[in-house]
């Protein structure tokens, strides 16, 4: 074997040079005696086990009871200093403050002929601010995505990929049992009332929708009356019978469609620099359902999308999953 | 302004301590229902019904129903905790 | 002091509630006091601002009988703004619960003081 070739085994580790050639003493490992090693664990214990000992840990005492008298303290500094604030304010009830600026004025005296809409609030959040309510869906939307991550439980087609994943989705799959053991389930009261009231609500919570422009309500107060029917009606009936109406494809696309909609109704202020443009559509007689432009389409989307939220709220809180 | 109105105000802040002191958390969630509720009648009477409508039904409607959903969901889990081992956790879920 | 301590006893009310909703946010252990404490914050800020909109004698901002003078209605702007709060404080708390639920599900407990030590225990 050429010189070249034994340097190129041992660049490749394939041989020692060294092996059978050098003569070595077996290395002793290096190990501290059983009985220290212990000792060095049981004190690292006790030293966790001190500074976390929430009963006798002096510091953790004094430190809690300070926070405690600090926080009575501090809470009632800021209850004064606000209060002596309040008392420097304009009284309540009076006319002549800077809150009822030119802006308010604006909004009730020519509200009516730009917007359509009777109910002046209805027509400032979904004429004038009707971007920040677009914003305000979507932040309804993201957090029932949230609420979807973190209590999501499907005991079929849960990942499956540890062991420790599989042991969540067996334990959960056993307290959703449990759940249902414990739950009254076919309670002739209940089902009797629903039968009654369930079309009732959901009926309010359309007109609700629909007067928004008209009459106190609109699509938030509507949409959670909905949500509150389709709830009662879920206790009621059991899972069974509201997945035949009500499913995470019917989620799915209800919310994806009322937002696009609502995004594409409004959201060319991006591209006019906040100016507002003409809908095309007749703003209509003032009083009548079918008036005021966009905003009965808007009111639409924002009651179905507040109804699925809550809805969904609630089912994911019950089961984790549709 | 009127009697009715500063009785709703000192039952609010009645309402809010009596959740403050309240051990269970079961009395504590109902406080808040019917503080909510109370919440809407001074809408009424401060002249915004939209606000009254949504905090009815918001309020006093959905939030209480995912609180008790959450205290049902956290008692399953006990429960099942203490069936699992026999020595039980008392602690949290009163 | 100023003047107006007796007439903004609403607002003043509103102050109360908000402290007291911070103290159960600082000083209860459960997790589901700290949110109802959160909640009655939340509902504080609003009554605050429905009173700055509040205008008495006049009635709420929904055209009647054509009349469109500023003398009628009461500011709908503080109206507007509290409905989508509200609603977005709804959100917020489901999305807390849903965190409580998680974190009692770990941990099996609702005390956050026990839930630190135990977190420090497992050196996070």
């Amino acid at each position: 074997m050429g010189r070249k070739e034994r340097f190129e085994s041992w660049l490749n580790g394939e041989r020692d040079p060294y092996l059978g050639k050098v003569e070595m003493k077996p290395q002793k490992e290096r190990l501290l005696p059983r009985t220290l090693l212990k000792k060095y664990k049981k004190d690292h214990e006790e030293a966790v086990a001190q500074v976390y000992d929430m009963t006798n840990n002096r510091q953790i005492k004094y430190f809690e009871k300070a926070y405690r008298i600090l926080g009575v303290l501090g809470c009632c500094l800021f209850i004064t200093i606000m209060i002596l604030t309040v008392s420097y304010l304009p009284p309540i009830g009076v006319a002549d403050k800077p809150v009822n600026n030119e802006v308010p004025q604006r909004y009730i005296e020519d509200g009516l002929q730009e917007t359509g809409a009777v109910n002046i609030v209805t027509g400032m959040i979904l004429d004038y601010r009707a971007f920040d309510t677009f914003g305000e869906s979507n932040v309804l939307f993201v957090a029932t995505i949230t609420v979807l991550i973190l209590l999501r439980a499907l005991p079929g087609h849960g990942g499956g990929k540890g062991k420790e994943e599989a042991d969540t989705a067996k334990e959960e799959a056993r307290q959703e049992a449990n759940d249902r053991i414990y739950e009254p389930k076919n309670d002739v009261i209940l089902q009797r009332v629903a039968f009654f009231l369930v079309p009732m609500i959901i009926i309010f919570g359309i007109y609700v929708i629909l007067n928004g422009h008209l009459s106190p309500g609109g699509g938030f107060s509507g949409g959670a009356i909905i949500g509150s029917g389709l709830i009662l009606y879920l206790n009621a009936f059991g899972f069974s019978k509201t997945e035949r109406l009500f499913t995470e494809k019917t989620y799915k696309g209800v919310c994806f469609c009322a937002l696009t909609f609502y995004c594409f109704a409004k959201s060319y202020s991006f591209f006019t620099g906040a100016n507002h443009l003409e809908s095309g559509i007749p703003l209509g007689t003032p009083g009548a359902i079918l008036s005021s432009g966009l905003i009965l389409p808007l009111n639409i989307c924002v009651g179905l999308v507040v109804a699925c939220t809550m809805y969904t709220f609630y089912v994911m809180f019950r089961k984790g999953g549709f | 302004m009127t009697v009715f109105e500063c009785l709703l105000l000192v039952f609010l802040v009645m309402c809010a301590i009596s959740v403050t002191l309240s051990k269970n958390l079961l009395n504590s969630i109902i406080i808040y229902m019917s503080y909510s509720l109370v919440m809407s009648i001074i809408w009424i009477i401060l002249e915004s019904p939209d606000l009254a409508i949504t905090e009815a039904a918001v309020g006093a409607g959905v939030t209480s129903v995912l609180f008790f959903v959450t205290l049902k969901k956290i008692h399953a889990i006990e429960r099942e905790d203490s069936d699992k081992e026999s020595s039980g956790q008392q602690k949290g879920g009163e | 002091m100023g003047a107006n301590l007796i007439a903004n006893y609403g607002e003043t009310v509103a102050m109360i509630l908000f402290g007291i909703g911070f103290f159960n946010l600082l000083l209860q252990r459960n997790l589901i006091k700290k949110i109802i404490g959160l909640n009655i914050m939340d509902t504080a800020v609003y009554l605050f601002l429905a009173l700055k909109g509040y205008i008495a004698g006049r009635s709420a901002p929904i055209v009647a009988d054509g009349v469109q003078e500023v003398e009628a209605y009461i500011n709908p702007i503080p109206s507007g703004l509290v409905l989508t709060g509200i609603v977005v404080s709804v959100s917020v708390s489901a999305l807390m619960l849903s965190l409580t639920i998680r974190l009692y599900r770990r941990y099996h407990t609702l005390d956050l003081d026990q839930i630190t030590v135990r977190l420090k225990k497992e050196g996070l």
